[in-house]
Protein backbone atom coordinates (compact mmCIF):
# COMPACT_ATOMS: atom_id res chain seq x y z
CA UNK A 1 0.00 0.00 0.00
CA UNK A 2 2.77 2.37 0.63
CA UNK A 3 4.71 1.92 -2.08
CA UNK A 4 1.59 2.52 -4.31
CA UNK A 5 1.12 5.72 -2.85
CA UNK A 6 4.57 6.16 -3.32
CA UNK A 7 3.77 5.45 -7.22
CA UNK A 8 0.91 7.31 -7.25
CA UNK A 9 2.96 10.59 -5.93
CA UNK A 10 6.05 10.29 -8.43
CA UNK A 11 4.09 9.32 -11.39
CA UNK A 12 1.52 12.35 -10.29
CA UNK A 13 4.18 14.53 -9.68
CA UNK A 14 5.91 14.40 -12.53
CA UNK A 15 2.62 15.36 -14.72
CA UNK A 16 1.93 18.28 -12.16
CA UNK A 17 5.80 19.63 -12.98
CA UNK A 18 4.76 19.25 -16.30
CA UNK A 19 1.59 21.05 -16.58
CA UNK A 20 2.84 24.03 -14.38
CA UNK A 21 5.84 24.48 -17.00
CA UNK A 22 3.01 25.68 -19.46
CA UNK A 23 1.45 28.40 -16.79
CA UNK A 24 -0.63 30.55 -18.85
CA UNK A 25 -2.21 27.40 -20.28
CA UNK A 26 -2.31 25.64 -16.90
CA UNK A 27 -4.07 28.81 -15.14
CA UNK A 28 -6.49 28.94 -18.22
CA UNK A 29 -7.55 25.48 -18.13
CA UNK A 30 -8.03 25.68 -15.04
CA UNK A 31 -10.04 28.84 -14.47
CA UNK A 32 -12.12 27.61 -17.27
CA UNK A 33 -13.51 24.34 -15.62
CA UNK A 34 -14.18 26.73 -12.41
CA UNK A 35 -16.14 28.80 -15.18
CA UNK A 36 -18.17 25.49 -16.79
CA UNK A 37 -19.01 23.98 -13.71
CA UNK A 38 -20.31 27.24 -12.42
CA UNK A 39 -22.53 27.14 -14.86
CA UNK A 40 -24.14 24.31 -13.86
CA UNK A 41 -25.09 25.55 -10.99
CA UNK A 42 -26.32 28.57 -12.74
CA UNK A 43 -29.18 26.07 -13.91
CA UNK A 44 -30.05 25.51 -10.57
CA UNK A 45 -30.07 29.66 -9.94
CA UNK A 46 -32.06 29.60 -13.13
CA UNK A 47 -34.70 27.52 -11.60
CA UNK A 48 -35.11 29.14 -8.43
CA UNK A 49 -35.59 32.56 -10.46
CA UNK A 50 -38.97 30.87 -10.90
CA UNK A 51 -39.29 28.64 -7.43
CA UNK A 52 -38.96 29.48 -3.69
CA UNK A 53 -38.36 25.57 -3.17
CA UNK A 54 -37.22 22.22 -5.21
CA UNK A 55 -38.55 19.19 -4.54
CA UNK A 56 -39.36 20.79 -0.55
CA UNK A 57 -35.44 22.19 -0.23
CA UNK A 58 -34.68 25.70 0.05
CA UNK A 59 -31.97 27.07 -2.67
CA UNK A 60 -29.22 26.87 0.40
CA UNK A 61 -30.42 23.35 1.32
CA UNK A 62 -30.05 22.53 -2.34
CA UNK A 63 -26.82 24.32 -2.17
CA UNK A 64 -25.40 21.51 0.42
CA UNK A 65 -26.78 19.11 -1.01
CA UNK A 66 -25.32 20.12 -4.58
CA UNK A 67 -22.20 20.75 -3.24
CA UNK A 68 -21.48 16.93 -1.30
CA UNK A 69 -22.11 15.32 -4.78
CA UNK A 70 -19.94 17.66 -6.64
CA UNK A 71 -16.93 17.75 -4.20
CA UNK A 72 -17.48 14.01 -4.19
CA UNK A 73 -16.91 13.54 -8.14
CA UNK A 74 -14.62 15.93 -7.91
CA UNK A 75 -12.40 14.70 -6.33
CA UNK A 76 -12.63 10.62 -7.45
CA UNK A 77 -12.62 12.23 -10.88
CA UNK A 78 -8.94 14.47 -9.79
CA UNK A 79 -7.77 11.11 -8.37
CA UNK A 80 -8.58 8.10 -10.60
CA UNK A 81 -10.62 9.68 -13.27
CA UNK A 82 -8.13 8.78 -16.13
CA UNK A 83 -9.39 5.08 -15.75
CA UNK A 84 -11.61 6.32 -18.22
CA UNK A 85 -8.85 5.68 -20.67
CA UNK A 86 -8.68 1.84 -20.14
CA UNK A 87 -10.35 1.10 -23.31
CA UNK A 88 -8.00 3.35 -25.21
CA UNK A 89 -5.07 1.91 -23.43
CA UNK A 90 -6.55 -1.76 -24.25
CA UNK A 91 -6.59 -1.02 -28.16
CA UNK A 92 -3.26 0.47 -28.51
CA UNK A 93 -1.25 -2.08 -26.18
CA UNK A 94 -0.19 0.45 -23.93
CA UNK A 95 -1.86 -1.43 -21.26
CA UNK A 96 0.36 -4.42 -21.73
CA UNK A 97 3.80 -2.64 -20.72
CA UNK A 98 1.98 -1.43 -17.57
CA UNK A 99 1.48 -4.87 -16.17
CA UNK A 100 5.14 -5.51 -16.08
CA UNK A 101 6.40 -2.49 -14.57
CA UNK A 102 6.68 -2.76 -10.62
CA UNK A 103 3.59 -0.19 -9.30
CA UNK A 104 0.26 -1.72 -9.43
CA UNK A 105 -1.64 -1.41 -12.50
CA UNK A 106 -4.77 0.92 -11.24
CA UNK A 107 -1.99 3.17 -9.87
CA UNK A 108 0.03 3.78 -13.08
CA UNK A 109 -3.27 4.35 -14.99
CA UNK A 110 -5.14 6.63 -12.81
CA UNK A 111 -1.57 8.46 -12.12
CA UNK A 112 0.21 8.90 -15.43
CA UNK A 113 -1.72 12.01 -17.50
CA UNK A 114 -3.05 13.20 -14.02
CA UNK A 115 -4.54 16.61 -14.43
CA UNK A 116 -4.29 18.77 -11.74
CA UNK A 117 -6.47 21.65 -13.31
CA UNK A 118 -9.46 19.22 -12.30
CA UNK A 119 -9.20 20.60 -9.01
CA UNK A 120 -11.61 23.53 -10.87
CA UNK A 121 -14.45 21.22 -10.03
CA UNK A 122 -13.69 20.23 -6.31
CA UNK A 123 -13.32 24.26 -6.06
CA UNK A 124 -16.38 25.10 -7.80
CA UNK A 125 -18.07 22.53 -5.27
CA UNK A 126 -16.53 23.82 -1.92
CA UNK A 127 -17.66 27.29 -2.57
CA UNK A 128 -21.35 26.40 -3.39
CA UNK A 129 -21.07 24.30 -0.36
CA UNK A 130 -19.38 26.75 1.80
CA UNK A 131 -22.67 29.27 0.37
CA UNK A 132 -24.99 26.10 1.40
CA UNK A 133 -23.91 25.87 4.58
CA UNK A 134 -23.34 29.05 6.03
CA UNK A 135 -26.70 30.33 4.81
CA UNK A 136 -29.19 27.06 4.83
CA UNK A 137 -29.24 27.95 8.69
CA UNK A 138 -28.26 24.55 10.23
CA UNK A 139 -27.79 23.99 14.12
CA UNK A 140 -24.68 22.55 13.99
CA UNK A 141 -23.78 20.03 16.62
CA UNK A 142 -20.31 17.81 16.57
CA UNK A 143 -22.22 14.55 15.43
CA UNK A 144 -23.34 16.85 12.12
CA UNK A 145 -19.94 18.25 11.54
CA UNK A 146 -18.75 14.32 12.02
CA UNK A 147 -21.30 13.16 8.97
CA UNK A 148 -20.74 16.02 6.55
CA UNK A 149 -16.47 15.60 6.87
CA UNK A 150 -17.26 11.57 6.91
CA UNK A 151 -19.56 12.20 3.47
CA UNK A 152 -17.24 14.05 1.43
CA UNK A 153 -14.72 11.16 1.82
CA UNK A 154 -17.06 8.72 1.79
CA UNK A 155 -18.72 10.18 -1.50
CA UNK A 156 -15.52 10.56 -2.59
CA UNK A 157 -14.35 6.72 -2.44
CA UNK A 158 -17.75 5.54 -3.63
CA UNK A 159 -17.55 7.87 -6.88
CA UNK A 160 -13.38 6.47 -6.83
CA UNK A 161 -15.06 2.96 -6.44
CA UNK A 162 -17.39 3.87 -9.51
CA UNK A 163 -14.22 5.16 -11.66
CA UNK A 164 -12.32 1.78 -11.06
CA UNK A 165 -15.76 -0.66 -11.83
CA UNK A 166 -16.39 1.69 -15.13
CA UNK A 167 -12.30 0.86 -15.63
CA UNK A 168 -12.80 -3.11 -15.05
CA UNK A 169 -15.84 -2.94 -17.49
CA UNK A 170 -13.95 -1.58 -20.18
CA UNK A 171 -11.13 -3.76 -20.24
CA UNK A 172 -14.10 -6.39 -20.81
CA UNK A 173 -16.26 -4.03 -23.55
CA UNK A 174 -13.87 -2.27 -25.07
CA UNK A 175 -15.22 0.49 -26.88
CA UNK A 176 -18.42 1.04 -23.94
CA UNK A 177 -16.74 3.23 -22.17
CA UNK A 178 -19.71 5.47 -22.28
CA UNK A 179 -21.67 3.28 -19.85
CA UNK A 180 -19.54 4.47 -17.27
CA UNK A 181 -20.51 8.13 -17.91
CA UNK A 182 -23.76 7.28 -17.02
CA UNK A 183 -22.76 6.33 -13.45
CA UNK A 184 -20.16 8.69 -13.21
CA UNK A 185 -21.62 12.04 -14.25
CA UNK A 186 -25.29 10.54 -14.28
CA UNK A 187 -24.56 9.72 -10.57
CA UNK A 188 -23.74 12.88 -10.06
CA UNK A 189 -26.49 14.77 -11.78
CA UNK A 190 -28.94 12.72 -9.89
CA UNK A 191 -27.66 13.74 -6.33
CA UNK A 192 -27.50 17.54 -7.19
CA UNK A 193 -30.89 17.58 -6.50
CA UNK A 194 -33.14 16.47 -3.44
CA UNK A 195 -34.00 12.59 -3.98
CA UNK A 196 -38.00 13.93 -3.07
CA UNK A 197 -38.44 14.76 -7.07
CA UNK A 198 -37.39 11.45 -8.31
CA UNK A 199 -40.61 8.01 -7.99
CA UNK A 200 -40.18 6.42 -4.25
CA UNK A 201 -39.16 3.17 -6.21
CA UNK A 202 -36.41 5.05 -7.82
CA UNK A 203 -35.22 6.23 -4.38
CA UNK A 204 -35.30 2.80 -3.03
CA UNK A 205 -33.48 1.22 -5.69
CA UNK A 206 -30.78 3.80 -5.07
CA UNK A 207 -30.89 2.86 -1.51
CA UNK A 208 -30.92 -1.02 -1.69
CA UNK A 209 -30.00 -2.27 -5.13
CA UNK A 210 -27.42 0.66 -6.51
CA UNK A 211 -26.73 2.63 -3.28
CA UNK A 212 -25.85 5.52 -4.50
CA UNK A 213 -28.39 7.53 -2.11
CA UNK A 214 -25.78 7.23 0.13
CA UNK A 215 -23.02 9.17 -1.75
CA UNK A 216 -25.02 12.58 -0.37
CA UNK A 217 -28.56 12.07 -0.28
CA UNK A 218 -28.68 10.53 3.70
CA UNK A 219 -25.93 11.89 4.81
CA UNK A 220 -27.31 15.46 3.48
CA UNK A 221 -30.28 14.83 5.41
CA UNK A 222 -28.59 14.60 8.47
CA UNK A 223 -26.33 17.59 8.21
CA UNK A 224 -29.66 19.68 7.07
CA UNK A 225 -31.68 17.93 10.13
CA UNK A 226 -34.54 16.65 8.30
CA UNK A 227 -36.92 13.80 8.57
CA UNK A 228 -36.80 11.21 5.58
CA UNK A 229 -39.11 12.64 3.14
CA UNK A 230 -39.90 9.07 2.37
CA UNK A 231 -40.44 7.42 6.17
CA UNK A 232 -37.18 5.54 5.65
CA UNK A 233 -35.56 4.60 9.04
CA UNK A 234 -32.91 7.15 10.64
CA UNK A 235 -29.77 5.23 10.56
CA UNK A 236 -29.58 4.70 6.94
CA UNK A 237 -27.99 8.84 7.28
CA UNK A 238 -25.63 7.19 9.43
CA UNK A 239 -24.63 3.80 7.17
CA UNK A 240 -22.47 5.82 4.27
CA UNK A 241 -19.08 4.22 6.13
CA UNK A 242 -20.21 0.85 5.62
CA UNK A 243 -21.93 0.81 2.13
CA UNK A 244 -18.63 3.04 0.90
CA UNK A 245 -16.52 -0.05 2.51
CA UNK A 246 -19.25 -2.27 0.43
CA UNK A 247 -18.50 -0.22 -2.80
CA UNK A 248 -14.82 -0.74 -2.38
CA UNK A 249 -14.77 -4.52 -1.67
CA UNK A 250 -16.60 -5.16 -4.90
CA UNK A 251 -14.73 -2.69 -6.89
CA UNK A 252 -11.18 -4.03 -5.89
CA UNK A 253 -12.92 -7.34 -6.99
CA UNK A 254 -13.67 -6.52 -10.49
CA UNK A 255 -10.49 -5.08 -11.09
CA UNK A 256 -8.59 -7.87 -9.78
CA UNK A 257 -11.11 -10.14 -12.21
CA UNK A 258 -10.54 -7.92 -14.93
CA UNK A 259 -7.05 -8.20 -14.83
CA UNK A 260 -6.94 -11.96 -14.76
CA UNK A 261 -9.21 -12.03 -17.55
CA UNK A 262 -7.18 -9.60 -19.68
CA UNK A 263 -5.63 -10.81 -22.68
CA UNK A 264 -3.73 -8.54 -24.50
CA UNK A 265 -4.50 -7.13 -27.91
CA UNK A 266 -1.37 -8.02 -29.18
CA UNK A 267 -0.04 -4.95 -31.19
CA UNK B 1 -11.93 23.38 -58.08
CA UNK B 2 -14.93 21.79 -56.94
CA UNK B 3 -15.98 17.55 -55.77
CA UNK B 4 -19.26 16.13 -57.63
CA UNK B 5 -22.24 15.15 -55.63
CA UNK B 6 -20.85 11.30 -56.02
CA UNK B 7 -17.88 12.24 -54.35
CA UNK B 8 -19.61 13.95 -51.54
CA UNK B 9 -22.14 11.30 -51.29
CA UNK B 10 -19.29 8.94 -50.97
CA UNK B 11 -17.77 10.66 -48.34
CA UNK B 12 -21.35 11.05 -46.67
CA UNK B 13 -21.48 7.24 -46.50
CA UNK B 14 -17.73 6.67 -45.14
CA UNK B 15 -18.97 9.44 -42.22
CA UNK B 16 -21.95 7.27 -42.01
CA UNK B 17 -20.17 4.00 -42.12
CA UNK B 18 -17.14 4.90 -40.10
CA UNK B 19 -19.49 5.43 -37.01
CA UNK B 20 -21.92 2.32 -37.34
CA UNK B 21 -18.69 0.24 -37.37
CA UNK B 22 -18.84 0.44 -33.04
CA UNK B 23 -21.72 -1.00 -32.11
CA UNK B 24 -20.84 -1.75 -28.46
CA UNK B 25 -20.01 2.41 -28.30
CA UNK B 26 -23.49 3.08 -29.91
CA UNK B 27 -25.52 0.83 -27.19
CA UNK B 28 -23.23 1.97 -24.32
CA UNK B 29 -24.57 6.14 -25.96
CA UNK B 30 -27.98 5.11 -26.25
CA UNK B 31 -27.93 3.94 -22.54
CA UNK B 32 -25.98 6.95 -21.21
CA UNK B 33 -28.49 8.92 -22.93
CA UNK B 34 -31.34 6.97 -21.65
CA UNK B 35 -30.39 7.54 -17.88
CA UNK B 36 -29.57 11.26 -18.26
CA UNK B 37 -33.24 11.63 -19.78
CA UNK B 38 -34.27 9.79 -16.92
CA UNK B 39 -32.91 12.17 -14.54
CA UNK B 40 -33.43 15.36 -16.06
CA UNK B 41 -37.16 14.02 -16.99
CA UNK B 42 -37.44 13.79 -13.51
CA UNK B 43 -36.05 17.45 -12.70
CA UNK B 44 -38.31 18.75 -15.44
CA UNK B 45 -41.74 17.21 -13.92
CA UNK B 46 -40.57 18.84 -10.11
CA UNK B 47 -40.36 22.00 -11.82
CA UNK B 48 -43.62 21.72 -14.04
CA UNK B 49 -45.32 20.62 -10.88
CA UNK B 50 -44.62 23.65 -9.36
CA UNK B 51 -44.29 26.15 -11.94
CA UNK B 52 -47.52 25.03 -14.44
CA UNK B 53 -46.97 26.26 -17.65
CA UNK B 54 -44.05 28.19 -17.15
CA UNK B 55 -42.11 29.40 -19.90
CA UNK B 56 -45.39 28.43 -21.87
CA UNK B 57 -45.39 24.57 -21.73
CA UNK B 58 -47.01 21.86 -19.84
CA UNK B 59 -45.48 19.16 -18.42
CA UNK B 60 -45.60 17.04 -21.57
CA UNK B 61 -44.43 19.85 -23.68
CA UNK B 62 -41.35 19.90 -21.32
CA UNK B 63 -40.60 15.84 -20.75
CA UNK B 64 -40.84 16.31 -25.31
CA UNK B 65 -37.79 18.60 -24.84
CA UNK B 66 -36.28 16.35 -22.70
CA UNK B 67 -36.13 13.15 -25.11
CA UNK B 68 -35.45 15.08 -28.17
CA UNK B 69 -32.97 17.43 -26.98
CA UNK B 70 -31.11 14.67 -25.59
CA UNK B 71 -31.46 12.85 -28.76
CA UNK B 72 -29.95 15.77 -30.78
CA UNK B 73 -26.99 15.93 -28.96
CA UNK B 74 -24.70 13.90 -31.05
CA UNK B 75 -25.95 14.38 -34.40
CA UNK B 76 -25.33 18.49 -33.76
CA UNK B 77 -21.69 17.80 -31.52
CA UNK B 78 -22.83 19.48 -28.54
CA UNK B 79 -20.53 18.23 -26.55
CA UNK B 80 -17.78 18.73 -29.09
CA UNK B 81 -15.27 16.52 -30.33
CA UNK B 82 -14.81 14.53 -33.76
CA UNK B 83 -13.75 17.21 -35.97
CA UNK B 84 -12.29 19.27 -33.90
CA UNK B 85 -9.40 17.65 -31.54
CA UNK B 86 -8.99 15.28 -35.17
CA UNK B 87 -8.52 18.96 -36.72
CA UNK B 88 -6.05 20.35 -34.27
CA UNK B 89 -4.29 17.20 -34.52
CA UNK B 90 -3.37 17.42 -37.91
CA UNK B 91 -3.17 20.63 -38.22
CA UNK B 92 0.24 19.84 -35.12
CA UNK B 93 1.80 16.81 -36.92
CA UNK B 94 1.55 18.69 -40.41
CA UNK B 95 -1.11 15.86 -42.08
CA UNK B 96 -3.27 18.85 -42.70
CA UNK B 97 -0.89 20.18 -45.76
CA UNK B 98 -2.40 16.31 -47.26
CA UNK B 99 -5.45 17.68 -46.51
CA UNK B 100 -5.30 21.11 -48.32
CA UNK B 101 -3.90 19.55 -51.26
CA UNK B 102 -6.43 17.57 -52.30
CA UNK B 103 -8.12 18.94 -55.25
CA UNK B 104 -11.63 19.36 -53.35
CA UNK B 105 -12.57 22.00 -50.96
CA UNK B 106 -11.72 21.07 -47.68
CA UNK B 107 -15.04 22.59 -45.70
CA UNK B 108 -17.18 20.32 -48.37
CA UNK B 109 -15.59 17.28 -47.84
CA UNK B 110 -15.56 17.76 -43.82
CA UNK B 111 -19.10 19.02 -44.26
CA UNK B 112 -20.56 15.62 -45.97
CA UNK B 113 -18.32 13.57 -43.89
CA UNK B 114 -20.30 14.86 -40.86
CA UNK B 115 -23.87 15.25 -42.20
CA UNK B 116 -22.76 11.00 -42.79
CA UNK B 117 -21.54 11.00 -38.78
CA UNK B 118 -25.12 12.98 -38.20
CA UNK B 119 -27.04 10.58 -39.90
CA UNK B 120 -25.66 8.01 -38.47
CA UNK B 121 -26.47 9.00 -34.80
CA UNK B 122 -29.53 10.47 -35.73
CA UNK B 123 -30.28 6.92 -36.16
CA UNK B 124 -29.12 5.23 -33.34
CA UNK B 125 -28.44 7.27 -30.93
CA UNK B 126 -31.34 9.78 -31.77
CA UNK B 127 -34.35 7.52 -32.46
CA UNK B 128 -33.57 4.63 -29.36
CA UNK B 129 -33.64 6.85 -26.05
CA UNK B 130 -36.86 9.11 -27.72
CA UNK B 131 -38.38 5.58 -28.02
CA UNK B 132 -37.47 4.68 -24.34
CA UNK B 133 -38.93 8.28 -23.00
CA UNK B 134 -42.06 8.26 -25.37
CA UNK B 135 -43.08 4.69 -23.50
CA UNK B 136 -42.06 5.64 -19.94
CA UNK B 137 -43.42 9.46 -20.16
CA UNK B 138 -46.63 11.23 -21.78
CA UNK B 139 -44.77 13.19 -24.40
CA UNK B 140 -46.17 15.66 -26.57
CA UNK B 141 -46.29 14.89 -30.34
CA UNK B 142 -47.16 17.43 -33.82
CA UNK B 143 -50.07 15.72 -35.11
CA UNK B 144 -49.93 17.04 -38.23
CA UNK B 145 -47.28 15.79 -41.16
CA UNK B 146 -46.03 19.47 -42.36
CA UNK B 147 -44.91 20.07 -38.79
CA UNK B 148 -42.84 16.73 -38.72
CA UNK B 149 -41.29 18.35 -42.40
CA UNK B 150 -40.50 21.34 -41.12
CA UNK B 151 -38.93 19.72 -38.31
CA UNK B 152 -36.88 17.49 -40.40
CA UNK B 153 -35.98 20.71 -42.12
CA UNK B 154 -34.36 22.25 -38.51
CA UNK B 155 -33.12 19.69 -37.58
CA UNK B 156 -30.51 19.39 -41.02
CA UNK B 157 -30.07 23.09 -40.22
CA UNK B 158 -28.56 22.35 -36.55
CA UNK B 159 -26.49 19.70 -37.74
CA UNK B 160 -24.98 21.82 -40.72
CA UNK B 161 -24.34 24.76 -38.03
CA UNK B 162 -23.32 22.49 -35.21
CA UNK B 163 -20.50 21.25 -37.82
CA UNK B 164 -19.66 24.96 -38.96
CA UNK B 165 -19.19 25.86 -35.16
CA UNK B 166 -16.65 23.22 -34.75
CA UNK B 167 -15.15 23.75 -38.34
CA UNK B 168 -13.99 27.19 -37.15
CA UNK B 169 -12.62 25.94 -33.87
CA UNK B 170 -10.73 23.04 -35.66
CA UNK B 171 -9.42 26.13 -38.07
CA UNK B 172 -8.72 27.69 -34.51
CA UNK B 173 -5.16 25.11 -34.61
CA UNK B 174 -3.95 27.07 -37.17
CA UNK B 175 -3.26 30.14 -35.34
CA UNK B 176 -3.64 28.80 -31.49
CA UNK B 177 -0.77 25.87 -30.73
CA UNK B 178 -3.23 24.56 -27.83
CA UNK B 179 -7.15 24.59 -28.54
CA UNK B 180 -7.93 22.47 -25.52
CA UNK B 181 -9.35 25.82 -23.70
CA UNK B 182 -11.10 27.15 -26.50
CA UNK B 183 -12.52 23.85 -26.87
CA UNK B 184 -14.21 23.77 -23.24
CA UNK B 185 -15.50 27.01 -23.34
CA UNK B 186 -17.40 26.33 -26.49
CA UNK B 187 -18.67 23.12 -25.38
CA UNK B 188 -20.07 24.73 -22.16
CA UNK B 189 -21.26 27.51 -24.31
CA UNK B 190 -23.08 24.98 -26.87
CA UNK B 191 -24.92 23.45 -23.42
CA UNK B 192 -25.84 26.34 -21.62
CA UNK B 193 -26.87 28.54 -24.48
CA UNK B 194 -28.49 25.56 -26.68
CA UNK B 195 -31.31 25.11 -24.53
CA UNK B 196 -29.90 21.72 -23.30
CA UNK B 197 -28.87 22.62 -20.01
CA UNK B 198 -32.44 24.29 -19.54
CA UNK B 199 -34.81 25.00 -22.02
CA UNK B 200 -34.53 28.80 -22.97
CA UNK B 201 -38.60 29.88 -22.45
CA UNK B 202 -37.41 29.19 -18.91
CA UNK B 203 -34.55 31.62 -18.58
CA UNK B 204 -35.11 34.92 -17.24
CA UNK B 205 -34.81 38.01 -20.14
CA UNK B 206 -31.73 39.08 -20.08
CA UNK B 207 -30.46 35.87 -20.35
CA UNK B 208 -32.36 34.97 -23.02
CA UNK B 209 -31.66 38.24 -24.90
CA UNK B 210 -27.90 36.79 -24.92
CA UNK B 211 -29.25 33.32 -26.06
CA UNK B 212 -31.08 34.65 -28.51
CA UNK B 213 -28.01 36.96 -29.91
CA UNK B 214 -25.76 33.79 -30.55
CA UNK B 215 -25.72 30.70 -32.61
CA UNK B 216 -26.11 28.72 -29.98
CA UNK B 217 -29.92 28.68 -29.99
CA UNK B 218 -30.16 27.12 -33.21
CA UNK B 219 -28.82 23.84 -32.35
CA UNK B 220 -31.82 22.68 -29.69
CA UNK B 221 -34.18 25.62 -28.76
CA UNK B 222 -34.69 26.62 -32.21
CA UNK B 223 -35.69 22.59 -33.88
CA UNK B 224 -37.80 22.05 -30.63
CA UNK B 225 -39.76 25.51 -30.72
CA UNK B 226 -40.75 24.16 -34.29
CA UNK B 227 -41.41 20.79 -33.40
CA UNK B 228 -43.99 22.00 -30.21
CA UNK B 229 -45.15 25.45 -31.58
CA UNK B 230 -46.71 23.24 -34.02
CA UNK B 231 -47.48 26.19 -36.74
CA UNK B 232 -46.19 25.94 -40.55
CA UNK B 233 -46.98 29.30 -41.01
CA UNK B 234 -45.84 32.02 -40.57
CA UNK B 235 -44.70 31.60 -37.24
CA UNK B 236 -42.18 28.88 -38.17
CA UNK B 237 -40.67 30.88 -41.15
CA UNK B 238 -38.43 33.09 -38.78
CA UNK B 239 -37.41 30.22 -36.81
CA UNK B 240 -36.12 28.56 -40.41
CA UNK B 241 -35.28 31.75 -41.17
CA UNK B 242 -32.45 32.15 -38.71
CA UNK B 243 -30.75 29.12 -38.66
CA UNK B 244 -30.32 29.42 -42.92
CA UNK B 245 -28.61 32.99 -41.87
CA UNK B 246 -26.32 31.70 -39.17
CA UNK B 247 -25.42 28.55 -41.08
CA UNK B 248 -24.98 30.75 -44.25
CA UNK B 249 -22.71 33.04 -42.02
CA UNK B 250 -21.01 30.92 -40.32
CA UNK B 251 -20.19 28.77 -43.17
CA UNK B 252 -18.97 31.69 -44.83
CA UNK B 253 -16.59 32.43 -42.49
CA UNK B 254 -15.65 28.79 -42.65
CA UNK B 255 -14.53 29.37 -46.23
CA UNK B 256 -12.63 32.29 -45.74
CA UNK B 257 -10.41 31.45 -42.78
CA UNK B 258 -9.84 27.91 -44.70
CA UNK B 259 -8.43 30.11 -47.57
CA UNK B 260 -6.50 32.40 -45.15
CA UNK B 261 -5.16 29.01 -43.52
CA UNK B 262 -3.87 27.65 -46.99
CA UNK B 263 -2.02 30.70 -46.85
CA UNK B 264 -0.32 30.72 -43.43
CA UNK B 265 0.85 26.41 -44.04
CA UNK B 266 4.31 26.31 -44.69
CA UNK B 267 5.16 23.34 -45.69
CA UNK B 268 8.66 21.80 -44.43
CA UNK B 269 9.04 19.04 -46.14
CA UNK B 270 10.47 15.87 -44.90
Amino acid sequence: MGDALRGYRIIAGSWIRASLTYRASFVTLTLTSVLITFLDFAIILVMFSHLTAFGGFSLSSIAVIYGMSGFSLGMADLLLGNTELVGRRVRDGSLDSMLVRPVPTLVQLAADHFALRRMGRVVQAVGVLGWGVATAGIGWTPARVAVLAGALVTGSVIFCSIFVMGGAFQVFAGDASEVANAFTYGGNTLGQYPFTIYPADLVKALTFILPMAFINWYPALYVLGRPDPFGFPEWLQWASPVVTAGFVVVAGCSWRAAIRRYRSTGS
Amino acid sequence: MSGSPTLYGAVATRGFRRYATYRSATVAGIFTNTVFGVIIAYTYLALWHARPNLGGYGAAQALTFVWVSQSLIMPVGLFGGGIVEEYAERVRSGAVAVDLHRPVPLLGIRLAEDLGRAAYHLLSRGVAPTVVGALAFTLAWPRTAPTWGLFAASVLLAVVIGFAIRYLLGLLAFWVIDTTGFAALLTISQIFFSGMALPLVVFPSGLRALSDALPFRCLVQVPLDVLLREDTGAAALPLIGVQVLWAAALLGVGGALTRAAVHKVVVQGG
